[in-house]
């Protein structure tokens, strides 16, 4: 008898979505999945369906949807619209976050640095080395920075967060462009790496000098000094829900193929320059509409009754109206093996 | 005891599955062998040997060159055993031959307990407590002392971070010393009293009797455990992907960021995308694989040549 509870149970972890057939399952970006978690546990609550995600990292869920071993995939960068069309994949941006600088340097609070993105790519470069840099200094007039070493931090492993900021930087700095480059992972020409957004949070904080960049709710969690920077308008932003919103505002999704928008240095005197969106990715073609249809239902329920929970985390939920855009791309890019299409509402 | 008619039989049984365990585990060492080399198949045929000559890891370009992974492996191993063989072979000569007997219980249990600490809680505890105090304090010291000498100098040169290749090392130098300690005292227990006896009452001091019986005798066995703390050394990974600074860029200061290749497995497999990133990552694992049977030959060659296996039995 405990020997056959015990294997149920077994049973119960090991395959969930067998057990429940009514269950979804996802898996890929690390960074949106306390959101994701949040709202499959409000929404099993509400409907009894569950939503399991597994945050295996951008790469991973690019690869599973590939595989078909998951329903849904989600990652941090937006596959280029070929790639997309590779695969027979659609993609779609599921929520804003916003990437912010976070620095070491003793006698300096939070906000009081005010860096731009030239700046901020020389000293990713190692152009800038030391805190009293004219560079930063010419900035930061009112500040006593020391004559201590800079100590840059990026993420060791590949991630979204990391392509949001080496794009942003690229934008900012022609030599990152073109020395360095774009991507969820690149060849740093200088500093320490830090696991995850918890590693270079700690890996900031432990080391005297140092600076980092981590989600903004890392930032907010760890009470870390953030720095303002300078947006494409030339104004000093600190980063903060308004900000990000103000940047997921300015973007012209309508006109980007396949959703393939990079939100960083948008336009606006109120915008944080390094915002990205996370996204989602599913199959053009559905072998089981039902299953797909179950999914989109979820993100349909996410789009309209998950916004106060993505601030509450302080993500920045997708704009109304591109809401509206992205399910009329449902409605018209996704079908069953026959061509009826999935999403009809 | 009776021979029973079932002897045979079960001899014949047990000699079957003993063998078969065996070929077993022969056989899983072959399959992983395998699975790296297929795994690696994109990178090998595409880099070849140039990979290990370079220490560019460039995911943007798709370029990959294990020097910098494979030297940082060398470089934290190396560290770890200067530092942490002698201090193990001095607590398990303490244990076995100085320490009062009621001391050595309580003594050897807690560096057992040591021993069982997971990997984790060193890298944490050296990312929170030991880099701070490197970066403030043992750093400028080194900087400032050994840093000095000409040629040495270089490899105490450079911004102190707390984070690097000597912290990493340092780390690993107390992991494995546990493991070294433990082993290294049980095998000078193995040591017959009688050994020890004969050569006090020789006249032989404390110094002698180590160095003239225990060492002699138990070579084959310190060899061992040496060893064993030079596999772990080599083949950890979080706590080294805590305070190394995952950096792939060979710098010739030990204060620099470095990685080995277990941590950038650990590092970057997840999000890998495309097959010869991953390729890359797996012909790291294949080249650890060949630096680890490399390090055991050698280490089996040394002994033989020098005639000690066997006869220090």
């Amino acid at each position: 008898m405990r020997i056959l509870s015990c294997l149920t149970l077994a049973a119960a972890f090991a395959i969930p979505t067998v057990a429940h057939a009514d269950n979804i399952a996802g898996a890929g970006a690390t960074f949106p999945y306390p959101l994701y978690a949040k709202w499959a546990e409000a929404y099993r609550a509400e409907t009894g369906i569950g939503v399991n995600y597994q945050s295996i990292g951008s790469g991973g869920g690019i690869k599973q949807i590939k595989a078909k071993t998951v329903d849904f995939g989600a990652s941090d960068m937006p596959l280029k619209p070929e790639v997309l069309d590779m695969a027979g994949l659609m993609q779609w941006p599921m929520v804003i976050g916003g990437v912010v600088p976070v620095v070491n340097v003793p006698g300096i609070k939070p906000g009081d640095l005010k860096l731009t993105g030239a700046v901020l790519a020389d000293i990713y470069l190692g152009k800038v080395a030391k805190w009293n840099d004219p560079a930063i200094a010419a900035l930061n007039p009112s500040l006593a920075l020391p004559d201590q070493a800079i100590a840059p931090v990026h993420r060791s492993d590949g991630s979204g967060t990391s392509f949001i900021f080496t794009d942003y930087l690229a934008k900012a700095s022609p030599t990152w462009k073109d020395s360095v480059g774009v991507s969820t992972a690149v060849e740093w020409p200088t500093g320490l790496g830090g696991k995850g957004n918890e590693g270079v949070a700690a890996m900031t904080g432990q080391t005297v000098g140092a600076i980092g960049y981590v989600e903004y709710a890392y930032a907010l969690q760890n009470k870390m000094t953030y720095a303002q920077m300078q947006n494409a308008a030339g104004q000093f932003v600190t980063p903060d829900g308004a900000s990000f919103q103000a940047a997921a505002a300015n973007a012209d999704w309508a006109n980007a193929p396949g959703f393939h928008l990079v939100l960083t240095n948008p336009p606006g005197a109120d915008s944080w320059p390094i915002t990205g969106a996370s996204f989602i990715l599913m199959h053009k073609t559905q072998d089981e509409p039902e299953t797909a249809k179950r999914v989109l239902a979820f993100f349909d329920w996410a789009y309209r009754k998950g916004d106060q929970m993505a601030e509450q985390l302080h993500y920045v939920p997708i704009p109304g109206k591109v809401v509206a855009v992205v399910e009329a791309s449902w409605a018209k890019n996704m079908s069953d093996k026959d061509g009826k299409p999935v999403w009809t509402k | 005891m009776p021979v029973t008619p079932e002897q045979p039989a079960r001899d014949a049984l047990f000699l079957g599955a003993s063998r078969l365990a065996t070929w077993a585990l022969l056989s899983l060492l072959l399959a992983i062998l395998l699975t790296l080399v297929i795994g690696a198949w994109p990178a090998l045929v595409e880099y070849g040997p140039s990979f290990l000559a370079t220490d560019a890891w460039n995911p943007v370009e798709d370029v990959y060159g294990g020097l910098g992974a494979l030297l940082g492996t060398i470089v934290t191993a190396v560290i770890a055993m200067i530092v942490g063989v002698p201090v193990a072979f001095g607590v398990a000569i303490f244990l076995t031959e100085l320490c009062p007997w009621p001391l050595r219980r309580p003594i050897g249990t807690a560096i057992e307990l040591l021993a069982a600490v997971p990997s984790i809680i060193y890298g944490i505890w050296g990312l929170f407590v030991l880099a701070p105090v490197m970066q403030s304090t043992v750093q400028p010291a080194l900087a400032a002392t050994l840093g000095q000498v000409p040629g040495l100098g270089r490899l105490f040169s450079g911004p102190p971070l707390g984070i690097g290749m000597l912290t990493a090392g340092l780390i690993l130098a107390i992991m494995i010393l546990p493991i070294v300690t433990t082993i290294l005292r049980d095998v000078f227990q193995t040591v017959p009293p009688i050994y020890r006896e004969s050569a006090y009452g020789l006249g032989a001091t404390t110094w002698e009797v180590v160095w003239h019986v225990v060492l002699p005798y138990s070579r084959t066995g310190a060899a061992g455990a040496v060893l064993l703390g030079l596999g772990r050394a080599l083949g950890e990974t979080m706590a080294v992907t805590f305070v190394i600074g995952n950096a792939h860029h060979i710098k010739a200061s030990l204060f620099a960021p470095g990685t080995t290749i277990a941590s950038t497995l650990a590092n970057e497999f997840t999000e890998a995308v495309g097959d010869l990133y991953t390729g890359a990552l797996i012909e790291l694992g294949l080249v650890l694989f060949g630096l680890t049977v490399l390090v055991l030959g050698a280490a089996r060659w040394l002994l033989a040549r020098t005639g000690l296996e066997g006869k220090a039995r």
